[in-house]
């Protein structure tokens, strides 16, 4: 690819994304408010296959209005939110899903954090009770200290 | 040792950096895989761009492979496809089904004087509604479906020379290959 | 002709940077003060260059210069001047252009106010932003070039982005690059603290009120970052996760840790380890968010177009320069455990509390950033992480030190006080615990708004009962130091922000509905009525505009003006209607007319009543009021009778050594 199809395909990009906005927004006759922030809750939590990094909630491309609309009316025949998003996957993989679900190949992902977690706070601790061991003798005398403030030493 | 750990760590990074460059030159980053890979495709039910009135179901394709190629006048990267298809059409050994992706009929029509029709069947969706089934969300994208009417291959973007060469053909060959005893 | 100029600038500017960095440094090594005396000199005539050169690509814009082809790709006849000077940062050739001037600004501040340094430390650092200069002038001369020609010279250039036809786009730009580069000099500290092997004993003190600034310079970024989204991308949200957001939150996130370190370390001496490698992840994060951006490697609305040349050249310098200092961590980072000890309930404890809270909560952003790519790479699919992976763990990560941060200052170092520390949990819990039962009644029981209001109480309570004791105890004129006052703000922001967060999140309404002319909506306890939409003009749009009244029990509250733009390039922008205040934003977006022949028929339109939504800059505000703050602090201002005794031992020993 060269630069000048790349610059011109992102200013197509860019052009389209601004055109988003104006058309994500599509009233849609909720039955009451529960359902409405159902569907809000719900496409906030999809992703648009087609557009770099949006909701379904909030994109304009014409295959996120068709997908707000198929979601629509799922919800209208009943269907879960689990039963909608399985819809979904089944056709466009688990890319349209901003929280992946938990699987083996997300194990990393999920229980990653943890791990990081307790390896840091073992880190912490071996710290912790080396320092408090201590009784000042490692006290380096020529460390400039800055004059402290009535014993708050702050 | 331990004072080695963020120096390693960072090199497994950077691997990781280095094959993400990689993995972009080789890989369209805004290609979903499709979950439809050899497996059966979603039943239709289109009118004809030509004959509305009548229609192709999915069982009256099946017994033949056909390349169903996703396109519509709106879009600008079909255009640039158009050419290869017309000319890769004939000798493609499978049936070329075009199917007109969310656009107005008359568009259609035109677009396809102006450019040439290489689709010895052409089916319309402009609601798109069923393009959905498929997992389409854009034009242009092509599926290669085998005579049992299973999903053996899909791309996503225009059919270039070097996707024809290597992709699609090896695809339509290995399919020939196992249906022939 | 002119254009030339700037290139031939930028070539001269990289050979006075390999001046200013490769003669200190020998300089430092051998005990050469001519080689070490080159490094400000060198300094700034490299900064003169650059600012020639950004300067020369600003005229370029305001004087509408067609043939540079980035003027042409990012500006036309009809911008208005205030954003032709913003587009200079628009795009990729002209934002690392803004980042090298912003580093040599740093340089040139550091080479000012260093006088009073040892000499070989102060050229070791100021060696060190120059290696950093190298490669970024070697990545714009030799990758990305702002001032290539475009012959013929069209008539008139494409648009800038409508998108970033905003005052926020003036900002938040260099507020972030004012940030990122920032912690370059945190990081030149901590590198001539390791080549020197530590002899400059106070050398944390002086990178604190660098680090300090940095790092609220960075907040201030971020902040014009989420409110300009917010105002300008019409879909009322002020953060998504997004890749290149996360790419500047990780370095904010280890900043903060950073800053707390250098405290410890100051004070205490203890820590120097951490202090020093929280400086250089601060950094790589900040050219880590450089690279990620720029290499195509996430996708991103906000990605600049990718390149696999560039992606290699910044990954290659990304590898040189972390993994470099990474090395000399490994080989010289202090071995002995040094300073003051402490005990389990002290003040040092908590910091690492925080510091660990932090650092992970960064960990856990890179590895749901990269994750995609880690998926790719093992493959195990298309794999998609946003909002609600991160919008979950973080705040679960950030509760420890929203409970914990009443209690820093009341702890004392090396030991705790626990007659202080029961008083604090009880007068600031029971305050928290009241003000959320009250707090119930009046959000219908919702549980984010609680624990917002809850969070508010308890750490403004912490923050009072504090600043209380140092009035009672202290005399005047010592009792908030410029540090302290600092960290007071900077923690009073903290629960500005987080209630202004949960609160905002929990008790907003949105809603699309279709009106017509006339029509009124009831949102929240306001009524939208919709009043018809025209049509109206600007210097390079033509806008339908919509006009909305809002009332709230009969009184009129605002009159709002919602557009639909259209660009010269056909580009559509929607531009919201915000009415801002203190406890609430009102917030229309216009969608379609109903009848696309008749605009001034019945609207689809957008209503969104956001409480509280103000508290969360507001909240970023004091944080950075807070740093900027404590920096000022006089005790960071370096005295004359340190350079002379450190100075000259320094050098014997140096001497010594060769």
């Amino acid at each position: 690819m060269t630069r000048g199809f790349i610059r011109m395909l992102l200013v197509a990009l860019l052009a389209f994304a601004g055109m988003a906005h104006a058309q994500a927004i599509e009233p849609m006759p909720f039955a009451n408010h529960a359902q409405e922030l159902r569907f809000q809750h719900l496409t906030r939590e999809l992703r648009c296959p087609m557009c770099q990094n949006e909701t379904l909630a909030d994109s304009n491309a014409p295959i996120a209005r068709d997908l707000r609309n198929q979601i629509f009316q799922m919800m209208q025949q009943g269907r879960s939110d689990d039963e909608i998003k399985q819809y979904l996957v089944a056709r466009y993989s688990r890319f349209v899903l901003y929280d992946p679900p938990l699987t083996p190949g997300t194990w990393l992902l999920w229980f990653g954090p943890l791990l990081i977690l307790l390896g840091g706070a073992a880190a912490v601790l071996v710290a912790i009770r080396k320092r408090s061991r201590g009784d000042g003798a490692t006290e380096r005398a020529s460390f400039e200290q800055a004059p402290t403030d009535n014993g708050d030493d702050w | 040792m331990n004072r080695l750990l963020p120096f390693f760590g960072f090199m497994l990074l950077v691997l990781l950096f280095g094959f993400g460059i990689w993995w972009n030159t080789q890989h369209d980053p805004n290609a979903i895989p499709t979950p439809l890979l050899n497996k059966p495709a979603p039943a239709f039910n289109l009118p004809k761009l030509y004959e509305p009135a009548q229609k192709v179901s999915k069982a009256d394709l099946l017994g033949k492979p056909y390349l169903l190629n996703v396109f519509a006048s709106w879009c600008v990267e079909c255009g640039v496809e158009h050419p290869v298809l017309q000319a890769a059409g004939p000798t493609l050994g499978v049936q070329l089904v075009g199917y007109n992706y969310k656009d107005a009929p008359d568009d259609a029509k035109r677009w396809l004087a102006e450019h040439g029709n290489p689709y010895g069947l052409l089916i319309a969706d402009e609601p798109g509604n069923t393009a959905i089934d498929f997992g389409v969300y854009g034009a242009p994208e092509s599926f290669l479906i085998d005579a049992k009417g299973v999903i053996r291959y899909k791309h996503i973007g225009p059919i270039t020379p070097e996707v024809l060469a290597n992709e699609l053909k090896p695809a339509i060959a290995a399919m020939a290959h196992e249906a022939a005893p | 002709m002119t254009p030339e100029l700037g290139q031939l600038a930028l070539i001269l500017a990289l050979l006075l940077a390999l001046a200013q960095s490769i003669l200190p440094l020998v300089g430092a090594w051998r005990g050469n003060r001519a080689l070490m005396a080159v490094a400000r000199p060198a300094a700034a005539g490299q900064a003169v260059f650059v600012a020639f050169a950004f300067g020369i690509l600003v005229w370029a814009f305001l004087r509408f210069d067609f043939s540079v082809q980035y003027v042409a790709d990012n500006s036309n006849l009809a911008l208005p001047w205030y954003y032709r000077i913003a587009a200079v940062w628009g795009a990729h050739e002209g934002s690392l252009l803004l980042w090298i001037l912003i580093l040599n600004v740093w340089t040139v501040a550091l080479a000012a106010f260093s006088q009073k340094l040892p000499e070989v430390f102060a050229s070791r650092v100021i060696a060190v932003m120059g290696l950093i200069a190298v490669g970024f002038l070697a990545f714009i001369i030799f990758t990305s070039d702002p001032f290539g020609r475009l012959l013929p010279m069209p008539g008139d250039g494409a648009d800038l982005n409508p998108v970033l036809q905003d005052p926020g786009m003036t900002f938040h730009p260099p507020m972030l690059y004012m940030g990122y580069v920032g912690f370059s000099v945190a990081f030149a500290f901590s590198i001539a603290a390791l080549l020197g092997g530590e002899l400059e004993q106070a050398w944390v003190r002086w990178a604190r009120p660098w680090t300090n600034i940095a790092w609220a310079f960075l907040t201030c970024g971020i902040v014009a970052g989420s409110w300009w989204a917010y105002a300008e991308l019409g879909w009322g949200g002020w953060w998504f996760w997004d890749p290149v957001e996360n790419a500047s939150f990780m370095p904010w996130l280890v900043g903060l840790a950073l800053i707390h370190a250098q405290a410890v370390t100051e004070k205490r001496g203890s820590l120097r380890a951490w202090t020093i490698l929280l400086s250089i992840f601060a950094f790589s994060l900040s050219l880590l968010g450089t690279f990620l951006v720029r290499s195509g490697v996430l996708t991103s609305v906000h990605a600049f177009a990718s390149d696999p040349r560039r992606g290699i050249f910044i990954l290659a310098f990304l590898t040189i320069v972390v993994g470099g200092s990474l090395l000399l961590y490994a080989l010289r980072a202090p071995q002995v455990v040094g300073g003051k000890s402490f005990k389990v309930v002290s003040r040092e404890t908590v910091l690492l509390i925080g510091n660990l809270m932090f650092a992970v909560a960064a960990a856990m952003v890179l590895l749901g950033t990269l994750f995609p790519l880690i998926g790719d790479a093992l493959n195990l699919g298309r794999v998609s992480v946003g909002p609600p992976y991160f919008g979950f763990l973080f705040p679960l990560l950030m509760l420890p030190v929203v409970l914990l941060l009443p209690f820093g200052p009341f702890l004392r170092w090396g030991k705790g006080d626990s007659p202080a520390l029961k008083q604090v949990l009880l007068r600031a819990g029971v305050a928290a615990a009241a003000c959320a039962i009250v707090a119930a009644f009046f959000v219908d029981g919702q549980l984010k708004a609680i624990a917002g209001v809850a969070s508010l109480v308890w750490l403004t309570v912490g923050v009072l009962l504090y600043a209380i004791k140092r009035w009672r105890e202290v005399p005047r004129g010592r009792r908030y130091p410029a540090e302290m006052a600092g960290m007071l703000l900077a923690h009073l922001g903290v629960g500005v922000f987080v209630a202004g967060v949960l609160l905002s999140e929990s008790l907003s309404v949105t809603s699309d509905v279709r009106m017509a002319p006339g029509q009124t909506q009831h949102i929240g306890s306001y009524d939208f009525r919709f009043d018809g939409a025209h049509r109206a003009t600007g210097p390079n749009w033509r806008a339908d505009q919509g006009v909305v009244t809002v009332t709230r029990n009969g009184s009129e509250v605002a009159v709002m003006h919602p557009q639909k733009r259209t660009y010269l390039r056909g580009q559509v922008q929607t531009e919201s209607a915000v009415n801002a205040g203190i406890f609430r934003d009102l917030y229309v977006a216009l969608g379609e007319p109903m009848d696309a022949n008749d605009i001034e028929g019945a609207w689809s339109l957008r209503l969104y009543y956001k409480p509280f939504i103000r508290w969360i800059w507001g909240g970023g505000l004091l944080m950075m009021l807070g740093g900027f703050v404590c920096a000022g602090d006089k005790r960071f201002r370096i005295k004359r009778a340190v350079k002379a005794g450190i100075a000259t031992t320094d050098l014997q020993v140096q001497e010594a050594r060769a």
